[in-house]
């Protein structure tokens, strides 16, 4: 449910950035999102569509990188990816791990379109 | 022609400055701030409950309850001895930097110590929301079952402190603590535990000492 409030942050900093390089139209946004963050990108592109009409960002596709979540074992080293399920180091069943990535949310770039500047 | 504008902005980067903000004003205000979250029934009131008496003695004590409607909790809260603000977040499933402001702004903050805020019941999303508090603080229960860690770790690793309530039902409920416990601690090392009961008040009292123990008087 709270994809709502979190598609409105990701369409307020696209229209910010998009602002500030003066464009007429964004058209595409690229968005990272981590393994462990608890985010429904269905329901973000859901959202999306009825929160971007009539800004600049109306009609932009929205591009989803997923990351795997990535664990660092502190006891013997091993850095090992999650397939579903947390699970313990595969070599050695220590719990005593690091989350290296996974956490990710963020808004990585947008792609604009300007006014076509006429030469005289 | 397309250009790509890089931005590399966290999402909800609103909502931290924001949270940075309440923390200013708290901090300002000499107020310290405990944000309690739980699945529904856990027992966030309930422990609200049990803690405030202990409290009030010594702090000023106000509490910010976040439910979808209703004032039911705040009621409580207010019948236990708090100054209580009731947030509605009219379908909302999580707390927000931006309730809590404007909650704050409701309350004489020179007249508190200590402000609880008891978050929406959920186990998903008030984890993305930072509101500002000093501690983040997750009750999990014994009824909820042993692999709640495992389903959603992004509630387990965002906090500073975990209590296990309902451990008077340990004996007529198959809940394996050492493997809930794994899973705490792959998520959150060294995580600060406190295991209670809001029925017999057993660790209650370790679990206030702990939040005496932070406030500054």
């Amino acid at each position: 449910m709270h994809e709502l409030p979190v598609t409105q942050s990701v369409l307020d900093l696209a229209v910010q950035y998009g602002e500030q390089a003066n464009a007429t139209l964004v058209t595409d946004l690229y968005l990272v999102i981590g393994q462990l963050s608890s985010i429904v990108d269905d329901s973000i592109q859901f959202y999306w569509d009825m929160l971007a009409e009539n800004t600049i960002c109306e009609g932009a596709t929205l591009h989803f990188e997923r990351l795997p979540a990535i664990l660092d074992c502190q006891e013997c080293g091993t850095e090992y990816t999650l397939e579903r399920e947390l699970k313990l180091c595969p070599t050695c069943q220590s719990n005593n791990v690091v989350v290296r990535q996974g956490e990710e949310f963020r808004l990585d770039s947008i792609e604009i379109q300007r006014e076509q500047e006429t030469v005289p | 022609m397309t250009v790509k504008i890089p931005v590399v902005q966290k999402i909800l980067s609103a909502n931290d400055k924001l949270a940075e903000e309440n923390r200013e004003i708290l901090e300002n205000a000499g107020v310290f701030g405990i944000n309690l979250m739980a699945s529904p029934g856990a027992g966030k009131t309930s422990l609200i409950e049990q803690t405030l008496p202990l409290l009030t003695t010594t702090f000023r004590v106000a509490v910010v309850d976040g439910d979808i409607a209703t004032s039911i909790d705040a009621d409580r809260a207010a019948a236990a001895g708090a100054v209580a603000v009731q947030v509605n977040t009219g379908g909302e499933c999580h707390l927000d930097a931006v309730m809590l402001y404007n909650a704050l702004r409701e309350l004489d903050l020179t007249k508190i110590d200590l402000l609880i805020v008891e978050n929406v019941g959920n186990l998903v999303c008030p984890a993305n929301f930072q509101l500002g508090t000093h501690k983040n603080v997750l009750i999990a229960s014994i009824p909820e079952g042993d692999d709640k860690p495992y389903k959603y770790p992004g509630m387990y690793r965002g906090v500073d402190a975990l209590v296990i309530n309902k451990i008077d039902l340990l004996p007529y409920i198959p809940f394996k603590m050492d493997y809930f416990r794994k899973g705490v601690e792959l998520l959150n090392p060294g995580l600060e535990t406190f295991p209670v009961s809001c029925q017999t008040q057993e660790g209650i009292d370790a679990w206030v000492g702990w939040i005496r123990s932070l406030i500054k008087k």
